[in-house]
């Protein structure tokens, strides 16, 4: 039988929270294995694990899957959240690249030295509002449907909702001119599996604290 | 009659290279529109054709599609170069992911400042020597098969090759190490569609210099 699949990272979002978002989203149910030191990782590494030396590591079907989009990509196809066809499948990776390169400067921000942190949020805030929430609120527009592709919940629609989670983090104001990002954010917040997800206990990671911050470069031993 | 698909990019290889690479060796010919003006870029974000308001763009199968991994798991799906199953499609992907991540590295390090660049191009070479190539030389020698996957020629194979004769662009000795990666890139240099496109005179672009930088950085206006 099967057993879980099991996450190695450490106790933070960083690039594995996409990931236990997805499978909390399709009612997978997963374990996780905290790297608390530096030693842990390197356990990791020396064992043979880490593909590229580096962490995420899912491991999921008898297999140790690195890298972070081939891992969304097989967790997607296997719960059958990646669209009827390649078509459909190819407009779900562009939205969901898209939900990335936004995602990666959000999930960045705490690395940015202090005098250069302002300027960054502000570049955020305006790449936000004029690159990506447009070109997403255009999508639903143009279809009327409930989800990105295809009238079925994918992929696309769990990463943005996520992304939404956190540009309302930043500022909650960013999202006051796009209410239909708004109904997809209420409509995929409340299918039974993320509304579990979204509550208090679950395997959800909170923002980056300094606390959080300081373990994370020690850990990856990030200057 | 299916069109030719068409290349919307800078005329230079930046995120575009791996798109190239692809299309080619699946001989599949493809026609290509070089932005050299913030003027035509700007037209192109103004007519709604860009996502995200950027390239790479590929016009294919009655789609206009951007985001460089969209594109690159699209084409390698169409021309059944993307493993037989679901297992072998993840190990393709993970082996994608990785060359990628090294291809992209000296993409972006054209853009530094000279010193940064040395330094950039530098980690380059040492990550291929100690992070990639030794974990491919393994998986060539643990399976003792021509190809990285499943025995048949995929994806994977062709992003390997791009990143081996990048790397060694940037130091010729970098294989000396892993006999297995020689052998791999003799035998997928010559297989004939790959053969041709790494002729003069082929598609195929050549190292970022100075002028496709500049050209970049007008066009982008960074």
């Amino acid at each position: 039988m099967a057993g879980k699949p099991k996450l190695h990272y450490f106790n933070g979002r960083g690039r594995m929270e996409c990931i236990r978002w997805l499978l909390a989203a399709a009612g997978v149910e997963f374990e996780e294995k905290f790297i608390e030191q530096p030693e842990d990782l390197d356990k990791l590494k020396s064992d043979g694990s880490l593909m590229f030396q580096q962490v995420p590591l899912v491991e999921i079907d008898g297999m140790k899957l690195v890298q972070t989009r081939a891992i969304l990509n097989y967790v997607a196809t296997k719960y059958n959240l990646y669209g009827k066809d390649m078509k459909e499948r190819a407009l779900i990776d562009m939205y969901s690249e898209g939900v990335a390169d936004l995602g990666d400067m959000i999930m960045l921000l705490p690395l940015c030295p202090p005098d250069e942190k302002d300027a960054k949020i502000a570049q955020i805030k305006e790449t936000t509002t004029n690159r990506y929430l447009p070109a997403f609120e255009k999508v639903l527009k143009s279809h009327g449907q409930d989800y990105l592709v295809g009238n079925k919940l994918s992929k696309a629609d769990i990463h943005l909702v996520e992304l939404l989670y956190y540009v309302e983090e930043l500022d909650p104001s960013l999202l006051a001119n796009f209410p239909l990002l708004k109904g997809l954010k209420t409509r995929v917040s409340n299918l039974p599996a993320v509304k579990k997800f979204l509550q208090p206990g679950s395997q959800r990671k909170p923002p980056m604290d300094e606390k959080n911050l300081e373990e994370a470069k020690r850990i990856f031993r990030i200057k | 009659m299916a069109a030719k698909p068409k290349l919307w990019y800078f005329c230079g290889r930046g995120r575009m290279e791996s798109i190239r690479w692809l299309l080619a060796a699946a001989g599949v010919e493809f026609e290509e529109e070089f932005l050299e003006t913030r003027e035509q870029y700007e037209k192109l974000q103004k007519d709604g054709r860009l996502l995200f308001g950027q390239v790479p763009l590929v016009e294919i199968d009655g789609m206009e599609l951007t985001q460089t991994r969209a594109i690159l798991s699209y084409l390698a799906t169409k021309y059944n170069l993307h493993g037989k199953d679901l297992k072998e499609t993840v190990r393709i992907n993970m082996y994608a992911e990785g060359t990628l991540d090294l291809m992209m590295m000296v993409a972006v390090a054209a853009f530094k400042p000279p010193e940064e660049k040395e330094e950039s191009l530098a980690l380059v070479v040492k990550k291929a020597k100690t992070q990639h190539f030794p974990v491919f030389e393994k998986i060539l020698k643990d399976h003792g098969e021509d190809f990285l996957v499943g025995n048949k020629f995929s994806w994977a194979d062709i992003q390997l090759l791009e990143a081996i004769l990048m790397v060694e662009e940037l130091d010729a000795s970098v294989l000396s190490d892993f006999p297995l990666l020689k052998e791999f890139k003799t035998r997928i240099s010559n297989i004939p569609t790959i053969k041709k496109f790494l002729q003069p005179g082929s598609q195929r672009k050549p190292p970022p210099d100075s002028h496709y930088v500049e050209i970049v950085r007008n066009v982008l206006q960074l």
